[in-house]
């Protein structure tokens, strides 16, 4: 087990299962379909992105540098955990993009009953170490453990 | 919770409820927000019009057409009137009966009532549905050193960039709450800190770059910061003409979906550079040498996602940012050209220019748009994101010399003398 330390965005505790996306996640490729066609999985549809694709991104603990593309990213997240097909939590290794940052306040603030802690900056050492599959614990704090 | 930002009483008395839950939630949305980025204050919006990102009914984003509801019924519409983002469908877009099908009952069946929406919360006009609001015939112009709450990533970029204006890379719904409450937290692009250069790029090519091609490799070296351009004015002269904001928003937007960026300086040219020179470079800021190799690299590295690789294109979209009333006029002496010289009278791929309503209309009182018709070129105000965004569209072999269009869709780049040579010699 390795314990990392990251900002608290959105706070909360919960366990999951690691799924990683080593490059920036494209949020509006990546959930569309799933939510366009009612896929409670929320299976990744973004065909650009190898670590993701075809895999199901909720109830994940969802490991990334940063999110990308379409200024639609934060209202995409937002109706994700709307219709409860959101990732477990979201750890991202660099400070949190605009896009991930308005969609995770936002779905907090709007949404009752949707929990999904996010934390930032938990560094690169922190993506390098984490592996599909591996169990991830979310502490209130930002503090993580990861084995 | 407690909020480390300063806040004034009227804003503090809105976030504890003084006018309202609704609003609260709207104000802690916007002070959560900025905090994590460092703001210290709300600041007043000081635009004329807002511009929002959101413009399709799509049935995915059904919560978030329920929270624009809540607003509505808490009697909190847009401070501001605006212009959004195009629409997703037009009948003179070439379509088969199942993509009809899938966008009108599947994906697009909320258009009608989301458009209701926009209209009860303060959309300008009728007419207000484009990328490119920015454009004289649009009216959406925000004036040197404003603050604006706009989203649409090529529209903050040209407007940050080339008309000296403040605002930040937003999410959709952000750019509302924040005309909703009147203010935006200062941070990012809205200081004088936040606008200096993180890089000096280069440009050393031995002829003008492609605009798409240098916004595409500028984005890909400094994703999110801001990049000072010298060399670029060689070739777009010292002056803001048509020909250079046209040139300008085209690389805008590549850099801005290839990369993140927000804010561009290009030296001798645009309104800050112009102003304040090499200040505004920082002292560690790094560099980026662009040359003719440099281009040829990026453009040979772009991904073709095609199943059959050498297939026909069935369609060619142009007006990715939404094209200018100079760029169709242009285009239509091109095409004229191109198949004078082919010998063909009309073009050889069903190709769409697309632009805002407003341009097109300006462009309809113009000789060029009877010349432009009769070479086979259908015009639309059509979002062409939206019509490739599914998954019979995506099998589409469709080209377009759009990098934005390119990177988030399956369309194939060309340059703009290929894609001319591909529509009118017939996609040979």
């Amino acid at each position: 087990m390795r314990a990392f330390k990251g900002r608290v965005v959105v706070p909360g505790r919960v366990a999951a299962e690691v799924l990683v996306s080593r490059q920036g996640l494209n949020t509006l490729a990546s959930f569309q379909k799933a939510l366009q066609f009612g896929d409670k999985k929320a299976t990744c549809g973004d065909q650009n992105n190898s670590d993701l694709y075809g895999k199901q991104m909720a109830g994940k603990a969802l490991c990334l540098p940063q999110t990308i593309g379409s200024t639609t990213g934060g209202l995409v997240i937002y109706c994700a955990c709307s219709m409860g097909r959101q990732p477990a939590c979201m750890l991202f290794s660099k400070p949190i993009d605009s896009l991930a940052a308005a969609g995770t306040v936002l779905a907090d603030v709007w949404l009752d009953n949707v929990k999904m802690p996010v934390i930032d900056s938990l560094g690169d050492e922190f993506l390098e170490y984490v592996q599909d599959g591996m169990n991830v614990v979310v502490q209130e704090d930002g503090n993580i453990l990861v084995g | 919770m407690k909020y480390k930002m300063e806040l004034t009483a009227e804003q503090k008395a809105i976030l504890e409820g003084s006018k309202g839950e609704t609003l609260a939630k709207v104000m802690e949305s916007l002070v959560r927000y900025g905090e994590l980025f460092g703001a210290t204050e709300m600041v007043p919006i000081s635009s004329k019009y807002n511009h929002l990102v959101t413009s399709f009914g799509l049935k995915a984003l059904g919560p978030v057409y329920e929270l624009m509801d809540k607003l509505l019924e808490a009697g909190a519409p847009s401070g501001q009137k605006f212009t959004v983002d195009p629409k997703p469908l037009d009948k003179n877009v070439p379509s088969n009966i199942a993509q009809d099908v899938v966008f009108k009952f599947f994906m697009y069946s909320r258009q009608k009532d989301y458009e209701k929406q926009l209209a009860d919360l303060g959309l300008l006009s009728d007419n207000a549905f484009t990328c490119t609001c920015y454009m004289d015939e649009v009216g959406n112009k925000p004036g040197y050193g404003e603050v604006l709450s706009w989203s649409e990533s090529s529209a903050v970029v040209y407007a940050n960039s080339v008309l000296g204006a403040r605002c930040n890379r937003n999410s959709g719904i952000i750019d509302l709450m924040g005309s909703v409450i009147g203010y935006v937290p200062k941070f990012g692009l809205l200081t004088d800190e936040g606008r200096k250069a993180d890089w000096i790029v280069e440009v050393k090519t031995s002829k003008k770059p492609e605009a798409q091609l240098l916004g595409s490799a500028i984005g890909m070296k400094v994703m999110e910061d801001v990049p000072f351009v010298r060399g670029l004015d060689k070739w777009l002269g010292n002056e803001l003409d048509d020909e250079a904001c046209t040139y300008l928003k085209d690389f805008g937007a590549a850099t801005a979906s290839n990369g993140a960026v927000g804010l561009y300086h290009v030296e001798g040219l645009t309104p800050e550079a112009v102003k304040l020179g090499e200040s505004l470079i920082k002292p560690d800021a790094k560099t980026y040498v662009i040359d003719d190799a440099e281009l040829e690299r990026v453009y040979r590295e772009y991904p073709v996602i095609w199943k059959d690789k050498d297939a026909k294109p069935k369609l060619c979209f142009m007006g990715c940012p939404h094209m200018s009333l100079q760029q169709l006029k242009d285009w239509t002496d091109k095409v004229e050209a191109g198949l004078k010289k082919s010998g063909a009278k009309k073009v050889g791929i069903p190709t769409v220019f697309t632009a805002a309503p407003a341009v097109l209309e300006e462009f309809g009182r113009t000789p060029y748009a009877a010349r432009l018709k009769a070479t086979g070129v259908i015009t639309s105000y059509i979002c062409p994101l939206m019509y490739m965004n599914n998954p019979l569209s995506e099998k589409m072999p469709v080209i377009t010399s759009s990098n934005k269009l390119r990177t988030y869709t399956s369309a194939r780049y060309y340059t703009d003398d290929e894609i001319l040579d591909q529509i009118t010699k017939g996609g040979k």
